[in-house]
């Protein structure tokens, strides 16, 4: 089986306490608190006020721009009001309020569960309708779909790498739409495909799914394009993007360059059928499938959870937080946010809900780096971790600049395998951060010579 | 609901630690210990004993008292130190100048530099080092290996057979299997190729070191050798004898693949073994010593960061080198 060349390593996958457990709905919130911004790029600009009545799929916010993605009604009622509420990590996120009355969805949203096999869109189409439909990577980085597709001058798209990997420990919501909507998913990859004008994919699925492999080879033979289903050979982080496409078609991104240089596009899975939804049925991203789990969670499982619902009342639908629980994570284990509260809705971005036990909630006292080197083994990208953390302890910027801080994506291996119990990634993302200010400075002092510079020849 | 905990991810963590590391390499050890206390009886016990203890209790003091710090002798690599350090020392070595090897390693091997990972050099080496130049007497007197009638003090004494190459006395070679199980002169902890390599593969299993540093070293001097002999049979011995002789396989296994001192990635790790390898077959063949391995892996310690510095690992994108 194909994998990733450069690092990863094997952390134990924890995902018998949600997998193969059937989606479940949560029930609809009496009030939903719609987010504002669910997407990296321009915020949204609310185009409802208070009063306003709304049905489901209506849009209530439009994109700020063309990085931006609209917002939908998750739930019809009435809008109490525009306001900003503190969101778990405690940062201010504006959101608007809709007090629930009952569930009426636009009436063009075909809501029945007839697979639309004939796609009639033109490409353009397709991705207006994908923009229109606010659809964003559901992966967790949140990147709006129909930038994706649409790509720089100068870029061609040779083939789609679909994102089934789901290498995060303890998250199965993917692995479960895969085995409930495979159908949908076909359709959406040849919809992509059509968007895109190629006729190539790929499905990379992680060897700990047997079932969604087996179920896919099967489908891909009514596919319209050429449709492969790659086993990968179970290693994080391969559901990075650059490593899936490293791993699947064995092309590696440049430092700095975009994922699209090497000739592939990629969606994740549930974007895909977000996708078909949006394309076939006419119906907007309004609810995702959300992993809620934990050791000692009464029922894990996968929940399909409106945009909007707090999440109190999903951990509600999973049995409540468990007494012993010291960390409640948005996301997966390796890459997901610890959060302060529960007060947040859940949005777009919201992968899953972790519940970890107090005794493994904290960090160990950290020992003297003894060298091993262990972190430059399992870093993904090739970088230095020891080497790295120590220049950010040290401000040096420049020597951080130097040794590729920038290309460091936060996967969190060096800090998993440290046996000294290293904060690396930390002093790592403070490099980042710096050097990443540092860089934008002297881009924009370049920008402005340059017009000085201009102005100059003009007099 | 209790106050949640809040921290940059990752939330989980691998169950390894430095302890954990140590312990396997004092495990590792173990089979070379065994084969010591057959052939030397309980001296070899009472110099690993008090090695031990010195470089612990060292530890702690210089911790507590000078740092003022918590004591890290927990993470047990003073206990690794002082194992080597003895395993280093003929068993016969008065007990205060082991007490003075394990002060210098772990003073000024260690402790110096701010502790574990930190040391340039392998500390039970510059211990070793120490004690081989301020008492060339008593650490070039080998008792003889009587099993447990071998006496601390006062034992009949031969020479290592490195020694008896150098003096020219080729007949009182032991016997290659003698030499392969330890039944030979020697520092106590080297002298048993067979229970080292036993060692070595128990830590290559548990992943604590990878293969480069050893086979690199052991791969070198058998080529170098072997050049040599065919060269010139009647003056230099066969790679056979030396590979089984002298400090060359504890060094290869246990001293060089010492993390803080040692390069960090495989193609450095290559170099640097290949170095080692080098140098240990020049001091032997044409040095004054006759043993060079504690020398060669001492200045190749001093050339890691200038290899580290070369030897990058190759980033994710980045074209190969042709």
């Amino acid at each position: 089986m194909r994998t990733f060349r450069i690092g990863g390593l094997h952390p134990h996958d924890n995902k018998a306490f949600s997998a193969h457990k059937a989606i479940a709905d949560v029930a609809l919130p009496k009030q939903a608190i719609v987010p504002l911004a669910q997407h990296i790029g321009a915020p949204t600009k609310p185009v409802v006020a208070k009063g306003d009545k709304v049905l489901v799929g209506q849009v209530i916010a439009e994109a700020g721009g063309f990085m931006s993605a609209n917002v939908h009604a998750p739930v019809s009622g009435t809008v109490n009001k525009v306001d900003s509420i503190v969101d778990s990590y405690g940062l201010p996120m504006p959101a608007i309020i809709i007090d629930v009355e009952g569930d009426e969805w636009l009436p063009e949203i075909d809501r029945t569960d007839t697979l639309e096999k004939t796609i009639k869109a033109e490409p353009k189409e397709i991705i207006g309708k994908i923009q229109a439909a606010g659809i964003v990577g559901l992966g967790g980085a949140c990147f709006p779909t129909h930038v994706k597709l649409s790509p720089p001058p100068g870029n061609k798209a040779e083939c789609l790498i679909v994102n089934a990997v789901e290498c995060e420990p303890f998250l199965t919501c993917d692995h479960q739409l895969m085995l409930e909507h495979g159908e949908e998913i076909i359709v959406g990859i040849d919809i992509i495909c059509k968007a895109l004008s190629i006729d190539k994919a790929y499905i990379g699925i992680e060897g700990n799914k047997p079932d969604a492999i087996e179920k896919f080879q099967e489908l891909v033979k009514g596919a319209v394009n050429h449709v492969e289903v790659v086993p990968l050979k179970l290693r994080y982080p391969q559901g990075g993007e650059k490593q899936l496409i490293d791993a699947v078609i064995r092309r590696q991104v440049p430092s700095g360059a975009l994922p699209i240089a090497t000739g592939a596009v990629v969606q994740n899975v549930a974007t895909v059928f977000a996708v078909y939804q949006a394309v076939q049925k006419n119906r907007p991203l309004v609810d995702r499938i959300m992993t809620v789990t934990g050791p000692s969670v009464k029922n894990p499982g996968n929940y399909k959870v409106r945009f909007g619902t707090p999440l109190n009342e999903v951990l509600e639908a999973a049995g409540g937080v468990p007494e012993d629980t010291g960390k409640i994570i948005c996301g997966g284990p390796m890459m997901g946010r610890a959060m302060a509260n529960t007060n947040m809705p859940a949005h777009k971005r919201t992968s899953g809900l972790l519940l970890l036990p107090e005794n493994i909630s904290t960090r160990r006292e950290p020992e003297n780096c003894m060298r091993c080197g262990k972190c430059v083994d399992v870093c993904p990208m090739g970088l230095e971790p020891y080497l790295l953390s120590k220049m950010g302890d040290m401000r040096m910027w420049d020597e951080m600049e130097q040794h590729n801080v920038m290309d460091c994506i936060e996967c969190g291996c060096c800090l998993y395998t440290c046996p000294s119990n290293r904060p690396l990634l930390d002093y790592i993302r403070m490099g980042k951060a710096t050097v990443g200010g540092i860089l934008r400075a002297r881009a924009a002092a370049a920008k402005a010579a340059a017009e000085a510079a201009k102005n100059e020849e003009k007099k | 609901m209790n106050n949640l905990i809040v921290s940059p991810a990752p939330h989980v963590h691998t169950d390894n630690t430095v302890r954990k590391t140590m312990l396997n390499v004092i495990i590792a050890l173990l089979p070379a210990l065994v084969v010591a206390v057959i052939y030397f009886g309980f001296s070899a016990l009472i110099v690993t004993g008090i090695s031990v203890a010195s470089c612990v209790l060292f530890e702690h003091l210089i911790t507590t008292l000078l740092m003022k710090k918590r004591s890290t002798i927990g993470d047990l690599s003073a206990v690794v130190t002082g194992l080597l350090l003895a395993f280093n020392l003929p068993a016969n070595l008065p007990w205060w100048i082991i007490v003075i090897g394990a002060l210098v390693a772990i003073g000024i091997g260690k402790m110096t530099f701010g502790g574990l990972g930190n040391n340039p050099f392998n500390p039970a080496l510059v211990g070793r080092v120490f004690l081989l130049i301020s008492f060339p007497v008593q650490m070039t007197t080998w008792p003889v290996p009587e099993g447990f009638a071998t006496k601390y003090i006062d034992a009949a004494t031969a020479a290592t057979p490195l020694g008896l190459i150098n003096e020219g006395a080729v007949d009182n070679l032991p016997s290659t299997l003698d030499m392969l199980l330890g039944h030979m002169g020697g520092s106590f902890g080297e002298v048993s190729a067979l229970a080292l390599i036993i060692g070595g593969i128990y830590l290559l299993c548990r992943k604590v070191i990878t293969w480069h540093i050893p086979v690199s070293i052991l791969g070198t001097v058998a080529i170098f050798t072997t050049i040599l002999w065919l060269a010139a049979p009647e003056s230099y011995m066969n790679p056979c004898f030396h590979l089984l002789t002298g400090g060359l396989m504890l060094g290869a296994i246990f001293m060089a693949t010492d993390y803080a001192t040692s390069p960090m990635t495989p193609m450095g790790q290559i170099i640097y073994g290949v170095l080692i390898g080098i140098i240990v077959v020049v001091i032997r063949s044409w040095g004054a010593y006759p043993e060079g391995m504690s020398f060669a892996i001492l200045i190749m310690n001093a050339c890691t960061p200038l290899i580290n510095h070369y030897c990058r690992p190759h980033r994710f994108g980045e074209k190969p080198k042709k």
